[in-house]
């Protein structure tokens, strides 16, 4: 696609729906601070302990939340992939989307699993505690733990695909992919300045 | 594409640069761990230090005076179960018992409803280290020199010079007798902590479990039995339960509470908050203390850590070491299920 050639913006129905965009990036600001919260911790010995009582509360959020945007994402179809997506790049997003709910949903289990697994208590905030939902097994916690460490580069990872991809999009191509999910009212379509 | 790539260089490095890969020299639990590792070896299945330990169950009966600091359940007047251990201080799970190893006891409060403590306690008053850097330079200080079998004395007069805090510290340790076994021992939490009761008051603190046993002083190792101290305390727990007070020390204001080294006043006031009964004693097994990571932040709602470094760092490295030990294949401890009777 060359700058010279009139593009236009979007094709189908425009933005996402309005719950959806309050969703998306207010999930994205807590995912990434988790992510980030989960590798700092690991390496803190100062801040271990604060960022733990952040971290598990969060996480459980993101867990009451996916299940919301589950839900929403339902009720609210996505709109049509824009005419500037060949086909290999919407099976992409379509399948990094599939899997970016598959991580949201199953990090916080897994962490909930494994702290369960080791008998922490799994306090949220305050006197405010959940129940464990496995048993008591040291092997169980060591594998869940280990899983929990890979699913969260594996969701890092995806995260700087997706990053990469709406950045080259916006940055590169200027077709205004960013605009269906930007939180504000953008009316389209338009033509692409030259 | 140049923007597009500082943008993502920045997400990653950042990344990064928390998670520590930008940093070789930053103490982490792991590196703590691997030191740990260094010095005793990597035994698997094993706590990295107290590697050696015995599991023991009994109640809390509490008299209700501590809900005048705390208003965590624990302390409201009645009976909350606990989960024991006693151990020895050091990474060697078979080392052989002996008076110059710090002794160490971990416990569980479970009350029903929620509200579960855990401290790790050690009988020795004042701890040798202020910092997690200074805990693991003496570590690596006291690591055994195989051609000597001694740690080399050069290191540790190093470690002393740059720490004079701990040549306090063990001029107070020194100064208290050590007692014969774990039923006759003073455990100590060393660190402070804030209770804060109903009313939202909030108080620094510190707690010791003091033996009902009487106190005989500590004798020379018994060279027939390598694990003559945990045998003791099995024969003790024979003849019928063993009692601590558990004692809370009240803190003043200008007192330090971020350093373990130093103690406060024997003036401060100390309140009796209730008896811990041990009636039960097993060996190291699946499910039971083995399984326990006796964390000293898990802490209920109304007790809560001070500003003492050690207490995050003791949590990052105590769940470090947990995380390993959980992975590794299992072992029987030393002192086995046929040593205790059951």
């Amino acid at each position: 696609m060359s700058g010279s050639e009139r593009v236009t913006r979007w094709t189908g129905n425009g933005q996402f729906a309005l719950p959806s965009r309050i969703l998306h990036w207010t999930m994205a600001a807590m995912v990434l601070t988790m992510l980030f919260i989960g590798v700092a911790m690991v390496a803190s010995l100062a801040d271990y302990h604060l960022l733990v009582s952040i971290h598990r509360p969060l996480g459980i959020a993101i867990l009451v939340l996916v299940i919301i945007r589950y839900v929403n994402r339902k009720l609210n179809s996505p709109p049509e992939f824009i005419a500037t997506m060949p086909p290999e790049e919407r099976i992409a997003a379509h399948y990094s989307e599939l899997l970016m709910y598959a991580m949201m949903f199953a990090m916080p289990l897994i962490g909930w699993g494994m702290l369960s697994a080791a008998r922490y208590p799994i306090v949220l905030f305050g006197p405010i505690h959940l129940p464990p939902i496995l048993p008591h097994s040291l092997m169980l916690y060591a594998v869940l733990r280990k899983t929990h460490t890979i699913v969260a580069y594996l969701f890092f990872a995806t995260f700087i695909a997706h990053f990469s991809g709406v950045l080259f999009h916006t940055l590169i191509m200027r077709d205004g992919l960013i605009d269906r999910m930007v939180p504000w009212r953008v009316r389209g379509p338009e033509i692409n300045p030259p | 594409m140049a923007i597009l790539g500082a943008l993502v260089f920045c997400v990653v490095g950042s990344f990064a640069y928390v998670g520590g890969w930008l940093s070789p020299g930053l103490l982490t639990p792991g590196r703590f761990a691997d030191g740990f590792q260094e010095v005793f070896g990597v035994h698997p299945g094993f706590r990295r230090n107290h590697a050696k330990g015995l599991c023991v169950g009994g109640y809390f009966e509490s008299n209700g005076q501590g809900a005048r600091l705390s208003k965590a359940s624990v302390f409201e007047p009645g009976r909350v179960a606990v989960t024991g251990r006693f151990s020895l201080a050091g990474g060697q799970p078979f080392a052989a018992d002996g008076p110059a190893a710090v002794r160490g006891f971990g416990l569980r409060f479970e009350p029903r409803y929620g509200g579960q403590w855990r401290t790790a306690m050690v009988d020795i008053p004042v701890f040798a280290v202020g910092t997690p850097e200074g805990f693991y330079d003496q570590l690596l200080a006291s690591k055994i020199d195989p051609a000597t079998g001694k740690p080399d004395p050069a290191k540790m007069t190093a470690f002393l010079a740059a720490h004079p805090e701990t040549v306090r510290a063990i001029t107070i340790i020194k100064a208290k007798p050590f007692s014969s076994g774990f039923a006759n021992a003073t455990f100590n939490g060393l660190n402070v902590f804030r209770f804060t009761n109903a009313a939202g008051d909030t108080t620094p603190v510190r707690w010791s479990m003091v033996p009902v046993d009487a106190f005989a002083p500590e004798g020379p190792a018994d060279a027939q039995d390598k694990n003559y101290l945990f045998d003791a305390l099995i024969a003790r727990l024979r003849r019928g339960p063993v009692q601590w007070h558990m004692i809370i020390t009240i803190g003043q204001p200008g007192d330090p509470t971020d350093d373990a080294t130093l103690p406060w006043p024997d003036t401060r006031e100390h309140l009796d908050v209730g008896t811990l009964t041990l009636d039960s004693v097993a060996a190291e097994a699946p499910g039971n203390c083995r399984d326990i990571n006796f964390d000293p932040l898990v802490l209920p709602d109304g007790i809560a850590p001070s500003d003492d470094p050690l207490l995050s760092a003791r949590s990052a490295v105590y769940s470090q070491s947990f995380t390993r030990r959980a992975g590794e294949t299992k072992e029987p401890s030393a002192v086995t299920p046929a040593e205790v009777g059951q």
